[in-house]
């Protein structure tokens, strides 16, 4: 067995198991974090595939933004788990019929009959020079360019559409505005009064006074 | 590099030999990252000594050279104590996560034309990766050690990594634009010429972005807020000590050599030398590249100190405004005119 392959044995694994163990575990903590693990076992396997963009991006994407906002979020979750195992069995039927129906719809894709080296040939493995980044660039940017730029256009309206529905506009919230205190001139704020000066004894028959 | 270890790399069977060249390769960048790490914590305690008019640390050893080495001990031989009802695995992993965060990013760093472990095309985006999974030492730290204070720490910290990582990206598309490869031994090879080619003259205000950025994802001083010692004690860390504290500050450290000597590479020309299409260039062609690479980031590192001794505390609304409303449009708006630069092939750098 050469090193690659005992390195995709040893990803793969760790993936597949720590998929299952955030299904399976109790602590909605733990199981974000079985979920970053499985992404970075499975952006490794992309990296044994020459695949360096896609596995780095799957990392900086997904481990380093999407899960820390999951975390962020589950963190501050009290959640009860006994409540939360109650309908265990009142929902046992369904939830195994849609688990019978995946493995029937996986089986039936992922069946030997439609991977395998007479199907998929070994890729060749590519000289040193290779760029996977420079050569996604050039596929993305010329043959892919409209359906690229179309699922931009789309994920911006969808980010504007998220923001403009959690957005809530409450009266007598007091923010800092930064623009105007920048603005401020030495004028606003104080004003310098032109007197004539005081004689010294009216000064002192006005102090007598008081 | 490999030049110099051929005698005792072939000791090792034919086979073994590039693992064993990477071994001692990450051992001496960790080694001689730790013994960094120590004196940037003197020098830091000096520099901010001597600009508030005190002297520092001066009891261990002559002028205090070797408080370094006592911090260094009172800390291995403290008790690590771990809160009751605290997650014991996650409280204990979190510091060794930010700490391996801090040190697999030293593997695509260049310290000279050729001296780095590994020459990876996508040398950019891998130093964000690991930058961004760095991340979750202070999250799970924060969370992990069931208290108020460390959770707020690690909320705060979480909100104004995710910022301020935005913002970096963008500054780093700028460099990746301008130098049209993400290898960052091509990067600094793309601005030889001159101390005017370096990207910090045509990236300006991405230099300045990511710079300043880079000083809040270390969570140095004056952004800060992750500890915020007068608002939550020490934030994300507060029930940690001994050696489990030291690995939180030992890879805080660490980050911020890391930002310095990739600040270096991306705008200030990594290894090239200054003089570079000067009258002085020959004059110091003897001189080599480690020795410049070091430099600036010592520059840089002085810097970090500086800021620490000047600035006052962010308030965190403040640092979200700075991170989301000035900082990312601002990357945006010099993507566009660096693009425009590009297309026109101007001046010396898009040519």
């Amino acid at each position: 067995m050469s090193f690659v392959k005992l390195l995709f044995f040893i990803f793969t694994s760790v993936s597949v198991l720590s998929a299952f163990r955030m299904v399976t575990t109790r602590n909605p903590v733990h199981a974000a974090l079985y979920l970053i693990l499985t992404f970075f076992s499975t952006a490794l396997v992309w990296l044994l595939l020459e695949a360096e963009f896609l596995s780095i991006v799957l990392i900086l994407v997904y481990v380093g933004a999407v899960m820390v906002m999951f975390l962020f979020v589950v963190m501050m979750l009290d959640i009860n788990t006994a409540l939360m195992r109650e309908g265990f069995v009142r929902f046992l039927p369904i939830g195994a019929a849609v688990a019978v129906v995946m493995i029937v719809e996986m089986s039936l894709v992922l069946g030997p009959k439609l991977f395998g080296l007479d199907i998929y040939p070994q890729p060749v493995p590519k000289p040193a020079d290779y760029s996977n980044t420079a050569e996604l660039g050039g596929v993305l940017y010329t043959i892919y360019v409209y359906p690229f730029e179309i699922a931009s256009v789309i994920l911006l309206v969808a980010m504007v559409a998220a923001i403009m529905l959690t957005l809530r506009r409450r009266p007598g919230v007091k923010y800092q505005e930064a623009a105007a205190q920048v603005k401020v001139r030495r004028e606003d704020r104080i004003r310098i009064v032109k007197m004539p000066v005081e004689s010294r004894v009216q000064a002192m028959n006005k102090g007598e006074g008081a | 590099m490999a030049e110099f270890l051929s005698p005792l790399l072939n000791l090792f069977p034919e086979g073994m030999q590039p693992i064993v060249l990477i071994l001692i390769q990450a051992l001496l960048i960790i080694l001689l990252l730790t013994g960094a790490v120590a004196y940037l914590t003197l020098a830091e305690r000096k520099v901010i000594g001597y600009m508030q008019v005190r002297i520092g640390p001066n009891r261990v050893g002559p002028r205090g050279v070797l408080q370094p080495l006592a911090d260094m001990f009172k800390l291995v031989f403290k008790e690590i104590i771990v809160p009751s009802r605290a997650n014991k695995f996650i409280f204990l992993a979190s510091p060794i996560i930010i700490l391996i965060a801090a040190l697999v990013a030293w593997a695509v760093v260049p310290f000279d034309d050729g001296w780095v472990v590994a020459d990876v095309n996508a040398g950019l985006l891998y130093v964000l990766a690991v930058g961004a999974a760095g991340v979750y030492g202070v999250i799970l730290a924060g969370w992990a050690s069931n208290s108020k204070y460390a959770l707020l720490g690690g909320m705060r910290s979480a909100a104004h990594k995710i910022a301020y990582e935005l913002a970096m990206g963008f500054a780093l598309v700028g460099v990746l634009m301008a130098s049209k490869s993400l290898n960052l031994q091509e990067i600094v090879r793309a601005q030889d010429g001159s101390i005017l080619h370096w990207y910090w003259l045509p990236l300006l205000p991405m230099f300045l972005v990511y710079f300043i950025s880079g000083v809040a994802e270390t969570n140095r001083a004056p952004f800060d807020i992750a500890e915020g010692e007068s608002e939550i004690v020490a934030g994300f860390h507060v029930e940690y000590s001994g050696m489990a504290f030291a690995i939180f500050m030992l890879a805080e450290y660490a980050n911020m050599i890391l930002i310095s000597a990739l600040t270096a590479i991306m705008f200030l020309g990594g290894w090239l030398s200054p003089f570079q299409g000067t009258f002085l260039d020959a004059a110091f062609a003897w001189v080599p590249g480690i020795f410049w690479m070091f430099a600036k980031v010592a520059i840089l590192l002085f810097l970090f100190l500086w800021f620490r001794a000047t600035f006052p505390r962010y308030r965190y609304d403040q640092i979200m405004r700075l991170g989301w409303k000035v900082f990312i449009p601002l990357t945006i708006l010099w993507i566009v005119v660096e693009g425009v630069a590009v297309y026109f092939k101007l001046g010396p750098w898009f040519a």
